[in-house]
């Protein structure tokens, strides 16, 4: 018989006829929509006078626009508002399942997902955002795709796209104290660039990812796309089932049986081939930092930034960089004075990274120079926040807690960096502007984010554990 | 959404030599509040274009006169970073109908064919010669022959050929779109989920 990757198996089930020299037909089991990306292709529906084809398979969040504070009051931003609205208006109307504003299910889409059970393994899961490659952490194929694309799944529940390539990033080892899934998915981005990835569907394996919570896994295949991949996924296990067992929208009783039979055939056959294959040793990697401004400009804590010539890029689109920044190459990055610390986003937004920046602020107070959000992925994040005692201590510690939503991941919002401030930021993007016009992203762990709140500056996370 | 047939484009070009230009700046995230497909290339490269006071900033290749077209060339690694459709609507919506690099992010390659924005990559060597031309001369016209795969200098004639799913170049040069397609095969689609639990 053919050996087959993980990716082989969850992709050829889901084919539904391929086109002549063209791409395949996809079936798209769950469809996650949110309010920035969606308007445009419900409008799309109704030009073509059609609805929903299967809108049990679609479920709605609003994420992007909303406010984190004061969420029970009217959206002050009028144009925020309309889209909320229209969100609401398309979800009623071809009777998509609607987690709004205000709603307990509410939050980040990626954080939602699974939570609820929505993800589960090899399905095809696919949303108009880019980090949809969070769901990739249960050995889903998940990715993220454009409003037309949008408009084509509502319409159809499927979409054409031509098969991509294999890629396996293989890391054994073990992590040391301090280093964290996000060290790890920084490191791999620095060595692969930006664009390492293009054109290739990312499987992880190896004791490290073997290792990682499921959180974990979901904050490294959620960085996937920040090396241009399509997506990323981790084979499922007993953690990954233990994990949705029970959720909403998992199978249940005969259903979760038939399922299991499906999903225990989910890992990459022995000899099965990739088209490209990496090794690291996770016994290398350091906690990490960004100081450019794209994600594959990372180094280890202890590095110098690196000369022009060390790194991707021509040398004058690196000196740009550099510039925006207000760096300088061989600096280092321990030491350097920050504003704001953001901790949150559908990279390290849930439970396990407020557990994480807690565990190093308690007993500590927040440095009087830095404005701190802590904003939690989802309702049931911030719920769990609060039930586990750490908000009692995260506020002893001068910390307060915002509402759930993507927030300064994006800043489409009012939580934008000042221009010309530094944020350390536990989102996935530190491109020009994109926490706010002028605003400058160092991109780092929640245990980092800790440090930076704490003692004000940019700090080797390992020298405040204990 | 159907769009304007493509086949054959012959435009100058604006060259913008910057490498991973990403979607963060093709169009921020607070433009991205409309809920219709209007007016995005107002807000096109907004932050490298205009001043915090609106005012526009003079270096910034679109506020130069001299260079002007249908083509954009960019550098290598463009349009990555995040999904959104805006940063194709925007170039589009500019009046660009094709956008040359040397390499394109996966996603934002798919969303300029799914509107009728035509990515063509070249070899870097072929991305030089075509800023050189600009640079030389910002009258240099460019001939993209969508039915040949072929785009042309016309100054010095050096062409170089360009590929594209043969599936998606029969859409862009007919202004078919994917839903279309599907929609067709309906059929077969119902019966594939019947079988497919959610
Ligand atoms: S948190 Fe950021 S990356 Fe995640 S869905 Fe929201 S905007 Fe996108």
């Amino acid at each position: 018989m053919m050996k087959k990757t993980l990716f082989d198996k969850v992709w050829d089930k889901h084919v539904i006829q391929q086109i002549d020299k063209g791409p395949d037909v996809l079936f798209i089991d769950r469809h996650m929509v949110h309010e920035v990306t969606s308007p445009v292709a419900f409008l799309g529906l109704k030009n073509r006078n059609i609805k929903v084809m299967y809108p049990e398979r679609t479920f709605a969040t609003a994420d992007h626009n909303t406010p984190t504070i004061n969420q029970h009051l009217p959206v002050q931003d009028s144009l925020s508002a309309k889209q909320l609205d229209a969100l609401e208006k398309n979800a009623s109307e071809h009777g998509i399942s609607f987690w709004g504003l205000g709603h307990e299910k509410n939050g980040i889409v990626h954080v939602v997902g699974p939570e609820y059970g929505i993800t589960v393994p090899g399905a095809t899961i696919v949303c108009g955002d880019s980090h949809t490659s969070t769901h990739g952490a249960f050995g889903a194929i998940a990715f993220g795709i454009g409003t037309s694309e949008v408009e084509m799944v509502l319409s159809t529940q499927c979409i054409l796209q031509p098969k991509p390539k294999k890629m396996r990033i293989t890391i054994n080892g073990t992590l040391e104290k301090g280093v964290t899934p996000k060290d790890v998915a920084l490191f791999i981005i620095s060595k692969l660039t930006t664009s390492g990835a293009t054109g290739h569907f990312v499987e992880y394996a190896g004791e490290v990812f073997k290792s990682m919570t499921m959180e974990g896994r979901m904050t490294v295949c959620n960085l996937s796309i920040e090396m241009g991949a399509r997506g990323g996924m981790i084979a499922p296990d007993e953690k990954t089932f233990h994990y949705i067992k029970g959720r909403e929208f998992t199978p249940k009783g005969e259903a979760w049986v038939k399922a299991m039979d499906y999903w225990q055939e989910l890992y990459t056959d022995e000899g099965a081939e990739f088209d490209k294959e990496f090794f690291f040793d996770g016994n290398e990697i350091e906690p990490m930092i960004t100081f450019g401004t794209n994600p594959g400009m990372g180094i280890g804590i202890t590095k110098k930034i690196p000369t022009a010539n060390a790194m991707e890029g021509g040398a004058a689109t690196y000196q740009k960089s550099l510039n925006y920044m207000g760096y300088h190459e061989g600096e280092s990055m321990i030491g350097k004075e920050i504003d704001f610390v953001f901790v949150g986003s559908c990279t390290n937004g849930r439970i396990e990274d407020f557990r994480a920046f807690t565990e190093i602020v308690k007993g500590r107070k927040k440095a009087d120079n830095v404005t701190v959000w802590l904003v939690p992925g989802s309702h049931k994040v911030e719920k769990a926040i609060k039930k586990e005692g750490l908000l009692d201590i995260l506020e002893a510690s001068g910390f307060e807690l915002r509402e759930p939503g993507c927030s300064a991941c994006l800043a489409m919002n009012d939580d934008k960096i000042p221009k010309g401030k530094y944020a350390v930021s536990t989102s996935n993007r530190n491109f020009e502007g994109r926490q706010g016009p002028g605003s400058r992203t160092l991109l780092a762990s929640p245990i980092m984010a800790a440090a930076a709140a704490v003692t004000g500056k940019v700090t080797d996370p390992r020298t405040l554990i204990n | 959404m159907a769009y304007d047939k493509f086949e054959i484009l012959n435009s100058t070009g604006v060259p913008l030599p910057i490498e991973n230009v990403d979607t963060d700046q093709i169009i921020p995230a607070r433009f991205l509040k409309a809920t219709e497909r209007e007016g995005f290339g107002d807000n096109l490269f907004r932050d490298w274009r205009y001043n915090n006071d609106d005012t526009p900033k003079k270096d910034f290749i679109l506020n130069n006169p001299i260079y002007s077209g249908k083509i954009l060339v960019g550098g290598k690694n463009f349009g990555s970073g995040s999904s959104r459709e805006h940063a194709a609507w925007a170039i589009y919506d500019y009046g660009f109908r094709c956008v040359v690099s040397s390499f394109f992010a996966d996603i934002f390659r798919n969303n300029c064919l799914n509107i009728g924005v035509l990515p063509v990559q070249v070899s870097p060597e072929f991305l030089q010669q075509v800023f050189f031309a600009i640079e030389s001369d910002p009258k240099s016209t460019f001939t993209v022959n969508l039915a040949q795969q072929k785009i042309t200098i016309d100054s010095t004639a050096a062409t170089e050929t360009f590929n594209i799913n043969p599936y998606k170049k029969d859409n862009m040069i007919n202004g078919f779109d994917d839903i279309d397609y599907l929609l067709n095969i309906k059929k077969n689609i119902k019966h594939f989920a019947q079988d497919t639990p959610i």
